[in-house]
C-alpha cells in the first residue's frame, strides 16, 4: 500500500537545556494531502529550517507526532528504526541550490537514489529517464551538472527528489536563485509532479513571486504555525 | 551500483593524475633509496665473487682487507700454498685513491695483482670486455669501464704513469668505486713507499742514529736504508681451495699453523654486509621510514583536502540515504587509486632514473612488490582521517539554515 500525505501534530523542538534552552518549535500542526503543494513561510529565525530538519528526519524533535500516510513515524520518539532508509525511500528533498553530485551525469544524479535502494542500474536509469522526460530535460541526460543552466539543474534536482516516488517532498527555497519566470516554472512543475505522483510537497520559501501560487499556506512565527488559504493563482 | 570513487576520479582526472605524479616522484625516490641499499649489498657480493677467492688470509686480529687495514709479508703466500686443501694463493693489495688522467681524476680502488699468473688467478678480474690482461711487471693497468678510462689512456698513480691495456666491468669496491688493476710491485710502491723528501729525511735520521751508523760495522747503514725504501707488504693473500676441500677446515688449518686470521666467504660476506654496510643501511632505513611518513602525510592531506571539497556533496549523499560504508568506500577507493597511480609513476621514475645515479642502484622485484603493498597500506591508513571526517558530516548541513 502506498503511503500518502503527511500529518504533524504538536511538534516541538528544544535546543539546549536549562537557562539556555531555546524552543524553536512550540507545537506545530500541519497536514498536507497527496497531490497538494503547500507553502511554509515565515521570517528568519521563525523555525522554518528546524521544522524542515525534523520532517526530514535529520534532527530529533523533542515531542509531538508525525504520520506518513498510515504509518506513525514519530510519536515522542522515532518509531522507525532506520532513519536513513526513511529519508531515502519516503522523503524527497529539493534544496535552494540544486546540490547535484558534480561527478555524476544528469541521469546518474537522478538514478543514484534507486540504486542506493537496491534497484538495478538499468531499472534505476530507466526510471530516471522517465522523470527527466516528464520534466523536459531528457535532452540533457548525459550532460554533467556544470553544463546545465540554473533552471535545468533545479529540474534535475526535482527529478531526484521524485525518483523514489516518496509520499512527501520537502523543498527548501527551491526558487531562490531563479528569476521570476523560471521560479514560476519550477512551481508549475512541482504542482504537476505532485498531482501526477500523488506526492505531498511542502515548499519553504521567502519568495514573494511564488507565494500567491499556493492554495494553502502555513505561516510560522515563533515556533508556531498558522494555516491560511492562499490565492492558488495559476495552477488549477 | 555505480562506482562513486571511479566517477569522481574520471571527473577530476587532472587533479588525480597531477597529485599522483607528485606522489609518484616521492615513491620513486623511496624505491631508488631501497635500490641504493641493494646496490651496496650487490657491490659487496660482486667484490667477493670477482676476487675469485674462497679464503681471505689477513693480518692477525683484523677484519681486513676491505673493512680494516691489513698488512702481511708478501712471502707468506708460499707457505700457504703448501697447506693441504690450497689450490692457489696470490698476494693482493687494495688502496682507494684518486687516479688521475690528465687534468681529470677518478675515485677508484687500485688493486695490486701478480702479473704473469695464469688466467683466473685469485684477485684477477674474471673477464675483460676489451684489450688484454697485464703481462708486464710494471706500468700497465686494467680498468673497470665505470672509471670512464679507455684503452691506451695513460693514468697517473702516485709518481708513476700506467697505460690502460684492458677493460673489465662490474669490478667495484664495497663502496661502489670502480677498480683499477696494476702489477703488485707497483701497487705496493704506491701504497707503502714514501715520497723522496720523506725518504731523504728518514735516511738523515737513520744516519744520525748511532745504533744504525756504527763506525765498526760498515754496510749496516746502507742495509737499514735499503730496507726502509722498499716494501714487502701486501694487504691479503687470496686463497682458492682444491675441489672437494672444506673451506672451514682449510681456514682452520691456516689459522693454526700460520697464526693468521682467515675468513671464509660466508664470514667475509658477514663483515661486508653486517659491518661495513651496516651504518649506511641504517641511514637508508631511516630515510625510507621518513619518506614513508612523508608519503603518508601527503596522501592523508590530499585525501583530506579532496574530501573537504566534497563536504556539501557528502552531506547531500547522507541526506538522501547513502550508507556510511558507501561514502567510506568512495574515499578509501580514491586513496587507493591515488596510491596505485603514484606507485606506477614511482616505479617508472625509479626504473629510468636508476642508471643515472653515480653508484650502482639495484631495483629488485621483491622491493617493488613490498613497496606496492606498503603504498596501498599507507594510502588506506591515510584515508582514515578523511573517512572519519566524512562520517561526522551532518546530513542537516545540506538543508542549511
Amino acid at each position: 500500500m502506498m503511503i500518502k500525505g503527511i500529518r504533524i501534530e504538536g511538534l516541538k523542538k528544544r535546543y539546549g537545556s536549562g537557562d539556555t534552552a531555546v524552543d524553536a518549535l512550540k507545537g506545530v500542526d500541519m497536514q498536507v494531502e497527496p497531490g497538494e503543494v503547500v507553502g511554509l513561510i515565515g521570517p528568519s529565525g521563525s523555525g522554518k529550517t528546524t521544522l524542515l530538519k525534523c520532517l526530514g528526519a535529520v534532527i530529533d524533535p523533542t515531542a509531538g507526532r508525525m504520520t506518513l500516510g498510515d504509518e506513525v513515524i514519530y510519536d515522542d520518539g522515532w518509531k522507525v528504526r532506520d532513519l536513513r532508509a526513511l529519508r531515502r525511500d519516503k522523503i524527497g528533498f529539493v534544496f535552494q541550490a540544486p546540490y547535484l553530485i558534480p561527478f555524476l551525469d544528469v541521469t546518474d544524479n537522478v538514478a543514484l537514489l534507486p540504486m542506493l535502494a537496491g534497484v538495478s542500474n538499468n531499472d534505476a536509469r530507466k526510471r530516471a529517464l522517465e522523470l527527466l522526460t516528464a520534466l523536459d530535460v531528457q535532452h540533457r541526460a548525459r550532460a554533467m551538472p556544470s553544463q546545465l543552466s540554473g533552471g535545468e539543474q533545479q529540474r534535475v534536482a526535482i527529478a531526484r527528489g521524485l525518483v523514489n516516488r516518496p509520499p512527501v517532498i520537502l523543498a527548501d527555497e527551491p526558487t531562490a536563485p531563479l528569476d521570476s519566470q523560471r521560479a514560476l516554472t519550477v512551481i508549475r512543475i512541482l504542482n504537476e509532479m505532485a498531482k501526477k505522483y500523488e506526492t505531498a510537497i511542502i515548499v519553504v520559501t521567502h519568495d514573494e513571486k511564488i507565494i500567491p501560487t499556493f492554495k494553502r499556506i502555513y505561516h510560522i512565527r515563533d515556533g508556531v504555525t498558522h494555516e491560511e488559504a492562499g490565492e492558488g493563482r495559476g495552477f488549477d | 551500483m555505480i562506482s562513486l570513487a571511479g566517477r569522481d576520479i574520471l571527473h577530476s582526472w587532472g587533479k588525480f593524475v597531477f597529485t599522483g605524479v607528485g606522489l609518484g616522484l616521492l615513491i620513486g625516490v623511496t624505491l631508488v633509496m631501497a635500490g641504493v641499499y641493494r646496490g651496496m649489498v650487490d657491490d659487496g657480493k660482486a667484490l667477493l665473487d670477482n676476487s675469485g677467492a674462497d679464503l681471505w688470509v689477513v693480518q692477525k686480529d683484523t677484519l681486513g682487507p676491505y673493512a680494516e687495514s691489513s698488512s702481511l709479508s708478501d712471502d707468506l703466500y708460499r707457505g700457504i700454498l703448501a697447506m693441504p686443501g690450497v689450490a692457489r694463493a696470490a698476494n693482493v693489495t687494495y688502496l682507494t685513491m684518486q687516479v688521475k688522467k690528465g687534468e681529470r681524476d677518478v675515485r677508484a680502488m687500485v688493486v695490486g695483482i701478480v702479473p704473469g699468473e695464469s688466467w683466473g688467478a685469485p684477485g684477477w678480474p674474471p673477464y675483460l670486455v676489451a684489450g688484454r690482461r697485464i703481462t708486464r711487471g710494471h706500468y700497465e693497468a686494467v680498468a673497470d669501464i665505470a672509471t670512464g678510462f679507455k684503452l691506451g689512456d695513460v693514468l697517473t698513480i702516485r709518481r708513476n704513469r700506467y697505460t690502460v691495456v684492458g677493460l673489465t666491468r662490474r669490478m667495484v669496491s664495497s663502496n661502489g668505486d670502480p677498480m683499477v688493476f696494476v702489477p703488485l710491485k707497483d701497487a705496493q710502491e704506491a701504497q707503502f713507499l714514501k715520497d723522496n723528501d720523506a725518504i731523504w729525511q728518514s735516511r738523515r735520521r737513520t744516519e744520525a742514529n748511532p745504533a744504525f751508523n756504527r763506525p765498526g760495522v760498515p754496510g749496516l747503514l746502507d742495509t737499514v736504508n735499503a730496507s726502509q725504501a722498499s716494501s714487502s707488504s701486501v694487504n691479503a693473500v687470496l686463497v682458492r681451495i682444491t675441489p672437494g676441500a672444506v673451506p672451514d677446515e682449510v681456514a682452520q688449518s691456516i689459522r693454526r699453523w700460520k697464526r693468521l686470521t682467515v675468513y671464509t666467504r660466508t664470514q667475509m660476506e658477514a663483515i661486508l654486509i653486517g659491518k661495513l654496510i651496516a651504518t649506511s643501511a641504517k641511514q637508508i632505513g631511516m630515510f625510507l621510514v621518513i619518506l614513508a611518513m612523508v608519503s603518508a602525510a601527503i596522501v592523508a592531506f590530499i585525501i583530506y583536502t579532496l574530501t573537504m571539497d566534497k563536504i556539501r556533496e557528502i552531506a547531500v549523499l547522507k541526506l538522501i540515504g547513502t550508507r556510511n560504508r558507501t561514502i567510506a568506500a568512495m574515499i578509501l577507493q580514491q586513496a587507493l587509486a591515488l596510491g596505485v597511480i603514484g606507485f606506477a609513476v614511482g616505479k617508472i621514475t625509479a626504473t629510468y632514473a636508476a642508471p643515472l645515479f653515480p653508484k650502482y642502484v639495484l631495483l629488485v622485484p621483491q622491493d617493488s612488490i613490498a613497496g606496492f603493498f606498503a603504498v596501498v597500506a599507507i594510502c588506506a591508513l591515510a584515508s582514515v582521517i578523511a573517512i572519519r571526517m566524512a562520517l561526522k558530516v551532518d546530513p542537516a548541513e545540506a538543508i542549511g539554515g
